[in-house]
This record gives C-alpha cells, structure tokens and sequence, in this order.
C-alpha cells in the first residue's frame, strides 16, 4: 500500500492540520477532507472574541487561502455531512449518497452545542454559538443597549459577554453552580474572573439555573430563574457546553463513550479508523480517560496521526494547553485539573500565575497576563521536567530550570 | 497591493501579496509560507510567529508593544534586536517591500 487513501470526516481545526501535516511531510496519496459546514477550514477561536465583537479583519478567520487546498492536492466535500461509515468495504458514503472509499479513515468530527431542553428554547433570539454563522447571526443581534442573557458562565459565555459589552450591549451571565467555571478553574481565577466582568459592568449571577424562557411573537423577552427573579431579554445566548459528534461512529459499531473511544495511538476499536479533537476520547498516563475540546488537543492529535500514518510507531503524549481572552485579559492555562488541594501564587495582582498541586505534583498552572510564566512551563513540562511547590515560589528562575531541562 | 518577502534560511524565499489591514502573520498563512506557525491565531499567547525584520524596515515596522517584548524572550529560537511577533505587524501601503527572515524554528 505504497500510496494509502485517507479519508478525513470533519473539516475543523484537526481536519485541517492532519490534512496540512500530511502534505507537509511528504505523503503523497490521496487526502480527502470531508465538512458539514459549507466553509474551508477556519479559525473557530474568534467567533466567541474579536469576530464576534465585530474588531477582527474578515480574512483573519481563514486559516489558509482557498488555494492552498487544490495546490495541496486535498479534495474537499464541504457542507455535505458524513451519512454513513461503511466498515466492511471501507467506504464514506456523504449525505448527498457520494461515496469514498478509505484505507484509513479519521474521524475528526467535533462536537456540537449540549442540547438544552426548556420552555421557550424555539423563540426567535435564543441562539447557540458554535459556528461562523452562528457567530455573525449573534453579532447582528450584539448592538448598544440590547439585553443579552447568557446562560453558562464558561469559557464560551464569559467570552460572549465580554464580547457583548464591547459592542454596547448589556451583558448578564448566569451560572448554575456557586462560582463561575468551577470544574475547570481554581477558585482564586474563576473569581478574578468573575471581579473582571462585574468592574466591566457585567451582571454575574451564580447559583442560579434557568427555568423557562418567555416570549410573545415568537420571540424571547424574558429569562426566569430557579429562584423566581425574571430578567428581561432581547437575546439569550445558550453557553452550556458541547457534546462529542459521535453519530456516524455509533451507528458504524465503533466503540464510544463520552466521545469516540481510541487508544494510546489514537486508534478506535477499528484499526483502520483514528479519531482526533474534540471527539476523541482518549488514555492519559495513571490510567485516566479524557476528551479535551481545544485547539492544541486538536493540532496535536491530528499531527500525531499524521506522523502515524507516515510510519512512526510512537504512543500519543502531549501538555495539554488552553487559553481565553476577556475584556483584554489573557488566560492561558497548562495541564489539566479537575480539582487541586495546594496552589502557590506568584506575581502582582494584575499579572500572575497560580501553580495548582495535588499533594507535590504539579497539575496546572493557569496565568493570567503572564504568558511568559505559561510559556516556561511548557517548555518545563514539555522536557518531561514538573515543579514542586518550592519550585513554584517566586524567588526561583524557571526560565534557569526551563533551559536546564532543554539541555 | 503590498507585497512582503520572506527569507527561508534554506535560501528560498517566498514572496507574497498582502491585503492592507491585516497582519503580518496572516500574510504567511494566507500566501502559504512556511516557517510561520501561528499555533494561536494571532492572540499573542504562544510566541510561534516569530520573525526577524531587516534591518532597512525596523523604523517603518515600528516598535515591539510592551507584552510583545516579554513574549519574545519566549521564543524557540534566540531573539534579536530586530525580532518581532507577526502577528503584531499590520501591513500597509507603507510597507510595500517589507523584507522579514524567518527563524530556523518556532517550536
């Protein structure tokens, strides 16, 4: 099989990186990148920032000129989703009945806004944010004095939020649980966070879910809460998560559970199918699973399967990085935490990060306006060093141990 | 429309159109040239579209912004006096000629 035929099921950031990483290294057989969507591959990150708030350069979404795919040799089927993955002749067969026959096929397959089911979830004006269209219906709604709800303060709702603000709306968050991102951030973040966006003129409401959404006319004015306040609104942003894409790969028999279940090299429970980014979930060393929606997950998934295909034998590792931009305050974070029980702080009030521990290990370190600190300690992580809590004290030079590390 | 040069050190150069307004980092990605990673799209917070401005265009170019400095003592390969971020260039009519090396890499 001097020349395999890859098949590539979504034309998102890993779509495109695996197709690109491909092409760079050499490979010559066919690349087929498959997308629901009716765009070449783009940037997703701006949509809930500087595209959203109307400041970003319309070009500033492409990810590369339109003729880098032909010059590149991928052949692309956009906006025709993925109708059937036929195991047994190795084929793709798109929604329009086109098939593609693979010798490997990669899912990449994203995920899609977690469907919330509540009175008034039809009206006109409650929308998700996920794709470029949704981004650019949301921003036409974005104008100066118009209310918009958000539900969810994560990443995506905090992002809108700010977004909002800058566009003159008037911005409320509500989050069901006691304190903003709580599953993803430490206490100390989540509230600079959460200080940020109220000194903003944001409205953050914690601790309170939403009970129903009222309209007339078939569109949302109104937002009641769990604890009976009503809030009145002109737009109600939907920010409470996504779900893994997974239906082709459920109705093809492959395993799948929280996302598309594959193994150390990112093969699912058919060898001649990979799965990356936001719907592959995946084994990470001390025994865990995890699924991570993020560009870096995304990049380097897909160019580790890339690599793969070309021939390396080597097992899937990576840091795991993360950031967000609100109201022009970067937060960067590196590793991953569902939850510390020792963090050491180092650096001013505006500008510092907080190094999070279990017992003496390292778990992440999330900075904020400090890219440098993030940057370090990738670089740290990324050489197979850790920090002790010591280690995380001011007074030491991490770029001194980060070079060290690198040799 | 300006067009902006850039040297590979494998001594191929790219040179490619810019449209006015964007940066310089969206130039490389939209003309195809290599050596630029760009892993975060251009929000300044991973340092892997580095390059180095002839020194002919340094004053043009204009100054390194106060985070921008930071990053660059961040970067994969050693910074110099001439190095900047591309994607905190925007390219303008001023520009037209601009001529960038690219570093050996980003990662």
């Amino acid at each position: 099989m001097n020349t395999p035929r890859i098949v590539i099921a979504g034309a998102g950031t890993a779509g495109h990186h695996l197709a690109a990483a491909l092409r760079e290294s050499g490979f010559d057989g066919a690349v087929s990148l498959i997308g629901d969507e009716p765009h070449l591959p783009y940037h997703r990150p701006p949509l809930s920032k500087d595209y959203l708030a109307g400041t970003a350069h319309p070009d500033s979404l492409s990810l590369r000129a339109p003729a880098f795919y032909t010059e590149h040799k991928v052949a692309t089927h956009l906006g025709i989703p993925v109708r059937q993955i036929d195991r047994t002749t190795h084929r793709v067969v798109l929604a329009d009945d086109r098939p593609l026959a693979y010798d490997h096929l990669v899912l990449a397959l994203g995920a899609s806004p977690r469907p919330f089911d509540i009175p008034g979830r039809d009206l006109g004006g409650v929308v998700e944010l996920r794709t470029r269209a949704d981004a650019e219906s949301l921003r036409e709604h974005l104008r100066e004095g118009c209310r918009v709800v958000v539900v969810g303060g994560g990443f995506i709702g905090l992002e809108v939020a700010a977004a909002a603000r800058k566009r003159g709306a008037d911005a409320t968050v509500l989050e069901a649980m006691p304190t903003l991102m709580s599953r993803a951030l430490s206490a100390t973040a989540a509230a600079h966070l959460a200080e940020l966006h109220t000194a903003q003129g944001v409205r953050v409401i914690c601790s309170t879910a939403v009970s129903a959404l009222e309209g007339s006319a078939g569109r949302v004015h109104a937002v009641t809460t769990s604890n009976g306040q009503r809030l009145a609104a002109d737009v109600v942003v939907l920010g409470i998560g996504v779900v893994p894409n997974v239906a082709p790969a459920a109705a093809a028999g492959l395993d799948v559970a929280n996302g598309v279940v594959v193994d150390e090299y990112l093969t699912t429970s058919d060898p001649r199918i990979s799965a990356v980014g936001d719907c592959a979930n995946f084994p990470v060393p001390c025994g865990d699973r995890i699924r991570l929606e993020s560009i870096q997950n995304a990049v380097d998934q897909a160019r580790y399967v890339a690599r793969r295909i070309n021939g390396h034998t080597g097992t899937y590792s990576a840091v795991p990085y993360f950031w967000s931009d609100q109201f022009g305050m970067k937060l960067q974070i590196v590793g991953h935490a569902a939850r510390s029980d020792r963090t050491v702080i180092r650096g001013t009030d505006t500008k510092f990060s907080i190094f999070r521990f279990h017992g003496n290990e390292l778990a992440a370190v999330e900075s904020i306006n400090d890219p440098v600190t993030h940057l370090t300690v990738r670089k740290i992580l990324g050489a197979g060093g850790t920090l002790t809590p010591d280690q995380a004290d001011e007074t030491v030079d991490l770029r001194a141990l980060a070079r060290n590390l690198a040799g | 429309m300006p067009k902006v040069t850039f040297i590979h050190n494998d001594g191929i150069d790219d040179v490619v159109d810019a449209s006015p307004g964007t940066t310089l980092m969206q130039t490389a990605m939209l003309g195809d040239v290599v050596g630029i990673v760009a892993e975060c799209g251009g929000s300044m917070m991973c340092a892997t579209c580095h390059v180095y401005v002839h020194e002919d265009w340094m004053e043009k170019v204009g100054e390194r912004g106060e985070m921008e400095e930071e990053m660059l003592e961040s970067t994969s390969e050693p910074s110099r006096p001439t190095s900047r971020l591309s994607c905190q260039i925007t390219v303008s009519e001023e520009l037209d000629g601009l001529i960038v090396e690219t570093p050996r890499t980003q990662l």
